[in-house]
């Protein structure tokens, strides 16, 4: 029997990618050539082969629901379980309940529906390959209430700021929960849990005029819970800002972060039919990630090119991330720079930005 | 089953004997081509475009590759409540059990297939042909004529006909003669083997010749030739564009090579055409640092580290440092090692191949395209001197 289920929890998770996210959600940002940050958290759970997987919206999800369709490509189109997108949508004027609470309260019958024991949480910020699995057995073994992932970063960056950290005892049990900038423990954001611990720590939440469950039923709770520790050794990023984005996108062209994310080809997307990328006589092109179905004729270096991209004879495209149907005329120059889908370029332009703030150009744009 | 204009039936079972170690393990249309498809994808994809939603595909030998790859058809987008993709494999029956005797044997055993969609026409499709065309415009023109029959043909110089099965027509592009491979042709107007017929005709004609124990149940050596001597209407249906043949590897070859040009004959990247294919699903290809790559065709989850020029890669192919591709064709999860020269080879897939080999670099007949796999390699490659 499925002893898990997934919730992907995107209540809290702010849109501040700036114009990558004024028209989708940070989940359905395009990353790495041909995904969607979603693809990961999901493939994730594909992997560990979840029974069912809730997912939790609130804010511009129609792009979202447009990728994710009836959740095939991660093999989540199942006669019994399988992918729920759970849009807030709720009359009850009875109802009392704040922040994420409120989605789980609302839909309690997804999780009463299930048969498995455990929840997962995960949010979509933290791209990562994490072993579900591996989590349940040490969840298990360590006989705790809740068990929480983190990573241990050697470098913290401005992206980490955000982060909540992990205090963590010799025996794996977290100590304390906060926000101190210089603590290395990073919290992925992604927890294990009974399914009747959950429900109840949402009720008593809820009757206690709480909001949010992680800040309220386990943060502030930390005392009454055994809260367990799970070290989380695997390539990570954290893509919570534009910076973010643009320096996790560039250090995929590095071979060790390309071969650590993708080494069993696992992760799923959604399926597009394009044909291979077709390198015309006059294409130079170097240390670059390409996705299918470009024709590329100019110059790339050190860029992340998406799927369907054109890319005309004399044009030059250095440090950049090329989204998807993006057409780059003749003799058109950009470095630093970002273009989201379906943007245009004409000859002769040029667009420089800063290698430490990208120049962003707003999805189907004619420059 | 709810009635249907047209069902297609998609002649799948053959070898493809030319193809030598290609076909080794799987039958001729699950061969690769084009960096991603497999021949099949094209006549699928044409139905699929063309609104053609019912399609048995007849197979025979090693179907397991070929009627996996077609699972449940969704990846052409025929996985319909009526009508959709059906592997037809030969099986046994009341008054006995043997193999497809010949394509039209295959087609009259699977009499009661076509019959339950009871079609006004019946397309029957060759699996090991690459060309994108809309078979709906053919059955437009198969009507209008109030053919019995349509053949759809593609002009091919005089010197190249004796190869195909020629049609020879009157001015309004009636047909009155068929030879298969003519010594002396006549025309230039040779078969596609796309055929359009009415059923009911072509039912008859196939009870008929199932019962002839002369006939090698062949649709151009026995059902085309009998019905026109039955005085049938049956016409050409003239083809404009690209069709290639790759029966052969070195028609393979050059069919793949068509691709790499900066304008190819055939477009691959036409939105309102596509390929549809089982999708790998490979993170994008890196190009790294110091490769160079043109005039060339790569695929997903490729890593390319080395110089690739004029040639087709597969997914997942890796091509180490210093090494260098020209007018070559490397089939999926080929691994490539560092300072190896490929020159006008066919790489199979899961071949892996050494540091510093040498494959075709230095030969006398260029023509001849190099077939290497994990058996072959070693005897058809040199160990150069270590650089």
């Amino acid at each position: 029997m499925k002893q898990l289920m997934g919730v992907i929890n995107l209540d809290h998770e702010l849109d501040n990618l700036n114009e990558l996210t004024y028209f989708r959600c940070g989940a359905a940002v395009p990353f790495a050539s041909r995904y969607r940050l979603i693809d990961f958290v999901l493939s994730n759970m594909m992997r560990a082969e979840l029974e069912s997987v809730g997912l939790f919206v609130r804010r511009k999800y129609r792009s979202l629901m447009d990728h994710l369709g009836d959740g095939k490509s991660w093999d989540m189109n199942r006669k019994h379980g399988g992918l729920f997108i759970l849009p807030p949508d709720w009359n009850d004027p009875t109802d009392t309940s704040l922040g994420d609470l409120q989605h789980f309260h609302n839909n309690l019958d997804f999780f009463k529906r299930a048969s498995a024991k455990y929840i997962v949480h995960s949010g979509s910020q933290h791209i990562n390959t994490i072993d579900f699995q591996e989590l349940y057995s040490y969840h298990l073994q360590k006989g705790a209430d809740v068990t929480l992932v983190y990573k241990k970063i050697d470098q913290l960056e401005p992206e980490h700021d955000p982060c909540l950290r992990l205090e963590v005892d010799g025996e794996g049990n977290v100590t304390n929960i906060h926000h101190e900038k210089n603590h290395p423990n990073i919290y992925l954001d992604m927890f294990i849990m009974e399914k009747e611990l959950f429900l109840e720590q949402v009720e008593y939440c809820i009757a206690h005029g709480e909001s949010f469950f992680f800040r309220d039923a386990i943060q502030k709770r930390r005392d009454k819970l055994k809260i367990a520790a799970f070290e989380y050794t695997g390539y990570h990023a954290v893509i919570n800002s534009l910076s973010s984005y643009y320096k996790n996108s560039m250090e995929l062209l590095n071979q060790e972060e390309y071969t650590d994310l993708f080494r069993d080809n696992l992760v799923q997307t959604k399926i597009k039919y394009e044909a291979p990328t077709h390198y015309l006589e006059s294409a130079n092109v170097s240390n670059s990630l390409v996705a299918n179905g470009c024709i590329i004729a100019g110059t790339v270096e050190n860029s992340v090119i998406f799927r369907g991209v054109q890319i005309r004879k004399g044009a030059r495209v250095v440090n950049s991330v090329v989204m998807q149907k993006c057409i780059i005329e003749e003799n058109a120059v950009i470095e630093n720079v970002i273009l989201d889908k379906d943007v245009q370029l004409s000859r002769e332009r040029i667009l420089v930005g800063d290698s430490k703030r990208p120049f962003v150009i707003a999805k189907s744009s004619k420059m | 089953m709810k009635k249907k204009e047209m069902v297609a039936m998609l002649l799948a079972g053959g070898q493809g004997k030319r193809l030598k170690g290609l076909t080794k393990s799987i039958a001729k249309p699950a061969v690769y081509f084009g960096g991603t498809y497999r021949i099949i994808d094209f006549p699928l994809s044409n139905c699929t475009n063309s609104g053609i939603d019912t399609v048995g595909v007849l197979t025979q030998y090693e179907p397991l590759v070929l009627s996996s790859y077609i699972g449940i058809g969704s990846d052409w987008d025929l996985n319909r409540k009526n009508g959709g993709v059906f592997v037809l494999p030969p099986h046994e029956r009341e008054d006995g059990s043997s193999w497809y005797r010949g394509t039209a044997d295959a087609i009259y055993r699977n009499l009661k297939f076509v019959d339950q969609f009871d079609p006004e026409h019946v397309l029957i499709l060759s699996g090991d042909h690459i060309y994108k065309m809309n078979y709906n415009a053919m059955l437009e023109y198969h009507k209008e004529k109030k053919a019995d029959c349509t053949i759809s043909v593609i002009d091919v110089p005089i010197e190249d006909a004796s190869r195909f099965g020629i049609l020879n027509t009157e001015e309004n592009l009636k047909i009155y003669e068929f030879e298969e491979k003519p010594a002396k042709p006549k025309s230039t107007l040779a078969s596609m083997g796309v055929y359009i017929f009415k059923w009911e005709v072509l039912r008859r004609a196939l009870l008929e010749d199932g019962e002839d124990a002369l006939s090698s149940h062949d649709f151009g050596k026995d059902i085309i030739p009998a019905l026109l001597s039955k005085g049938k209407s049956m016409y050409a249906y003239p083809f404009e564009g690209y069709w290639r043949d790759v029966g052969t590897v070195n028609s393979l070859w050059e069919a793949n090579m068509d691709l790499l040009s900066d304008n190819p004959p055939l477009n691959l990247n036409d939105p309102s055409w596509r390929i549809y294919t089982r999708n790998p699903n490979q993170p994008a290809q890196y190009v790294a640092p110091g490769a160079k790559v043109s005039g060339s065709i790569i695929n997903e989850g490729c890593i390319v580290r080395g110089e690739v020029k004029h040639s087709v890669l597969f997914y997942a192919v890796e091509v180490g440092e210093g090494s260098v591709i020209t007018d070559s064709v490397i089939m999926p999860k080929v691994k490539i090692g560092k300072n190896v020269r490929i020159h006008k080879a066919i790489i199979n897939e899961n071949t892996v191949i050494e540091d510093y080999l040498e494959i075709g670099t230095d030969r006398e007949n260029e023509d001849e395209i190099l077939l290497i796999d994990n058996r072959s390699k070693k005897r058809k490659s040199v160990p150069a001197k270590t650089i």
